[in-house]
């Protein structure tokens, strides 16, 4: 067997996979048989890189070169030009935007210059069904150093030292959690990862259990000692099919090393863990709920207290953490809690991971330190708004989140300073919109996915998000009355206040947060009925203007046959005909046709 | 493969890093001409060569790059040797024969080939 000189990482995350990483892929393996370089070049694939908006990603060493876009017809060449001849193929590097600059290797794209990764360290940079490569790249060290060297009191010490804080979107402190668990008394505990991603736009622990599964896993079995649980589960939703199909190879291996099941390591330290896959309701992702469903039963939050820590699955003291939580663990334990606290803000320590989503123009996954500004995420990391608009909002923390106008874009982030200003970290998902969002529209659409997933089980949110739905509709198409906005500020404040759990008590945060920032166009939509950004379409009148010619395309191409006029003369609209499609406009070839 | 302690651990952990070695960066290099030039005087050969002393071998920390034409093309096939710190230097043309005289002599033990150096370009340039 000859030396293998290079490796072909290829990104086969549902992002590249989605815009067709496998034909890729399946073209690299031919080509590189056609060529007999399948000796000597070895075909890896990779979890998600996180930078999605260039995928299919493929970084060839020891080069280092990042090739993006990369098509199957683009593969010949590759493998002719860079693997056999050793010179880049320059016109699939990244390109700065703007200056179009061309940019060879991974480190130097601007969208990773700012990040900071800690825990997407491995995140497309070992191959995620490999259990070597894991333990290559520090795996299991954290969970050999504690199972050898600590006792479970120690563990749970030094996670208080941490300042570590629930990623899933509480924030609530993980020490103190384990710490609660570990103090209950019992012999049968369990350990839970909510890996149920809900929010619209979050894809952070799709990208961490799919691109570097034994982390979690790992992560798991250092909280297992911690507490004194030998059994865990994973609840992780059915739409994430290669996310389930990863970790279920990874237990596979875990297990058969040794690193789970029986007397790991040799300590007499057991843990075995279970995936769970959820049917993909919201609600599940509250803790209770997806408690509820493990257990065989309909996913509905109870009251708390008691707390999971003191009956949690099956009434046993359980301690139930998010992906990420979990995957900043092995970190912790093979640096230890001081050099962690270094990185972050006073009261809120590490790292954030981010999905960037909506009108930006690099799409993807960002990990950043705690306490850098939305500005710095969204302008340099980001790399700003699609086609140069102006920003207008970023909604973030996903339902559950508020909008933050531009006004805010310098506060430095952390859980504190997010609620502070209306919003909360929530899981982490970033949406930006520009200035052609409604604002209005933005809460109708989160209220309608709340609506939508209330449980129903306690009556302030299963009315309430209803009736805010309503008349959050109402004004959007016209309907709106005075004191509509008072209405909504009150039933918003007692559904936040009554409500069973999360889902209803946060639901009201987009409506709430939308007045705060953007009160003035919920006053253009009731009182002048206009929607500012032309977005609600009731609210809009297409006028013929002096412009037209008389040509009649526009009444050719109007589906309701709402446009009369003459030959050669000026054409007019009914608008009590008019269904706002637009198509008049697109149409028109003088521009004669307005919108407003 | 069961990891019963820290050692077996460590020992996956080594094994692991040097069949993923080619993604780190390496200082020392082996770097073939593959223009045209260089693989119609069977610079193929030399690279399949090179890959294999390495292995027989077993050198790690080595990387194998590839480089374009350099316009001296009635010496290929060209075959450079970048160490830390010291200057790079060309040989050709080589053979796949050459080659294990050259990773023996010039890789491992640090002497230059003398009679098949075209030319030598210093580091500090």
């Amino acid at each position: 067997m000859a030396l293998v000189r290079a490796h072909v990482l290829i990104c086969t995350g549902t992002g590249c996979t989605a815009s067709g990483a496998k034909n890729v892929l399946a073209r690299f393996e031919d080509e590189l048989k056609a060529k007999s370089l399948d000796k000597e070049v070895s075909l890896v694939e990779t979890g998600c890189h996180g930078f999605c908006e260039g995928g299919p990603l493929v970084i060839i060493y020891p080069e280092g070169t990042f090739y993006t876009r990369v098509q199957p017809e683009d593969v010949a060449e590759i493998v002719e030009t860079h693997l056999l001849k050793g010179r880049i193929v320059e016109r699939l590097l990244y390109k700065v935007p703007l200056s179009e600059e061309e940019v060879p290797t991974y480190e130097e794209i601007p969208f990773y210059k700012k990040q900071h990764r800690l825990v997407l360290k491995n995140c497309g940079h070992i191959n995620p069904d490999s259990l070597e490569e894991y333990i290559g790249a520090d795996g299991y060290e954290g969970l050999a150093k504690v199972l050898l060297e600590m006792t479970p009191q120690q563990v749970v010490e030094e996670m208080k030292k941490t300042g570590l804080r629930g990623r899933g979107g509480g924030g609530f402190p993980t020490g103190m959690k384990w710490m609660f668990c570990a103090a209950s008394p019992g012999p049968k505990k369990y350990v839970i990862c909510n890996a149920d991603e809900g929010d619209p736009g979050a894809f952070m622990d799709r990208s961490l259990l799919e691109g570097d599964p034994h982390a979690i896993l790992e992560g798991m079995a250092i909280c297992g000692y911690a507490i004194g649980a030998d059994e865990g589960y994973i609840y992780c939703r059915a739409e994430y099919p290669l996310a389930i199909r990863r970790l279920k190879g990874a237990i596979a291996q875990a297990e058969e090393a040794g690193l789970l099941g029986e007397n790991i390591l040799g300590t007499g330290f057991n843990f075995t863990l279970h995936i769970k896959e959820g049917a993909g309701a919201f609600v599940c992702g509250e803790e209770t709920a997806l408690m509820a469903s493990i257990e065989g039963k309909r996913g509905m939050p109870r009251p708390r207290p008691p707390f999971p820590a003191v009956k949690g699955l099956w009434e046993k003291p359980s301690n139930i953490n998010n992906v990420e939580t979990f995957a900043n663990i092995p970190y912790i334990f093979r640096v230890g809690a001081e050099k962690y606290a270094e990185l972050g803000t006073e009261k809120s320590k590490g790292t954030k991971v981010f999905a960037l989503t909506g009108k930006i123009n690099n799409t993807g996954l960002a990990e950043v330190p705690m306490g850098i500004t939305m500005r710095e995420i969204i302008f340099e990391i980001g790399g700003g708004i699609i086609d140069n608009k102006k920003f207008k909002a970023v909604q973030i923390g996903g339902p559950s989140g508020g909008c933050l106008p531009d006004s805010l874009l310098d506060t430095a982030i952390d859980y504190d300073s997010l609620i502070a200003a209306g919003a909360m970290m929530g899981s982490g998902g970033l949406v930006v919109m520009d200035e052609t969002t409604c604002m209005v529209d933005v809460a109708k659409f989160f209220l309608n996915f709340t609506q939508a997933e209330s449980c129903g089980k306690c009556t302030p949110c299963r009315e309430g998000t209803k009736r805010m739905l309503e008349m959050l509709t109402a004004i959007t198409e016209g309907r709106g009355e005075k004191g509509d906005i008072e209405k909504l500020e009150k039933l918003a404040v007692s559904i936040r206040a009554g409500a069973l759990c999360a889902l209803g008590q946060t639901a009201p945060n987009p409506i709430l947060s939308t007045l705060r920032y953007f009160r003035d166009e919920y006053e253009a939509h009731i009182f002048d009925k206009k929607c500012p950004a032309g977005v609600c379409t009731a609210l809009l009148d297409y006028t013929i203007t002096d412009g037209c010619k008389g040509c009649g395309l526009c009444k050719k191409v109007c589906p309701v046959d709402a446009i009369s006029g003459e030959l050669k003369g000026l054409h007019n609209i009914d608008q009590s005909k008019c269904i706002k499609c637009g198509a008049c406009q697109e149409k028109c070839p003088f521009k004669a046709i307005v919108r407003a | 493969m069961a990891i019963k302690s820290l050692e077996d651990l460590r020992k996956i952990k080594a094994q692991a890093n040097q069949d993923t070695e080619a993604r780190h960066n390496n200082e020392t290099q082996i770097i073939i001409g593959m223009g045209t030039c260089g693989i119609a005087a069977g610079a193929r050969n030399v690279m399949t060569a090179v890959l294999e002393e390495l292995q027989k071998r077993n050198l790690h920390n080595v990387a194998v790059l590839q480089t374009g034409c350099i316009g001296m093309c009635q010496k290929e096939p060209l075959l450079d040797v970048v160490r830390p710190g010291e200057d790079r230097v060309t040989y050709g043309p080589v053979t796949p024969t050459d080659v294990p005289r050259i990773i023996a002599e010039h890789l491992v033990n640090g002497n230059v080939v003398e009679d098949l150096v075209v030319a030598k370009i210093s580091n500090k340039a």
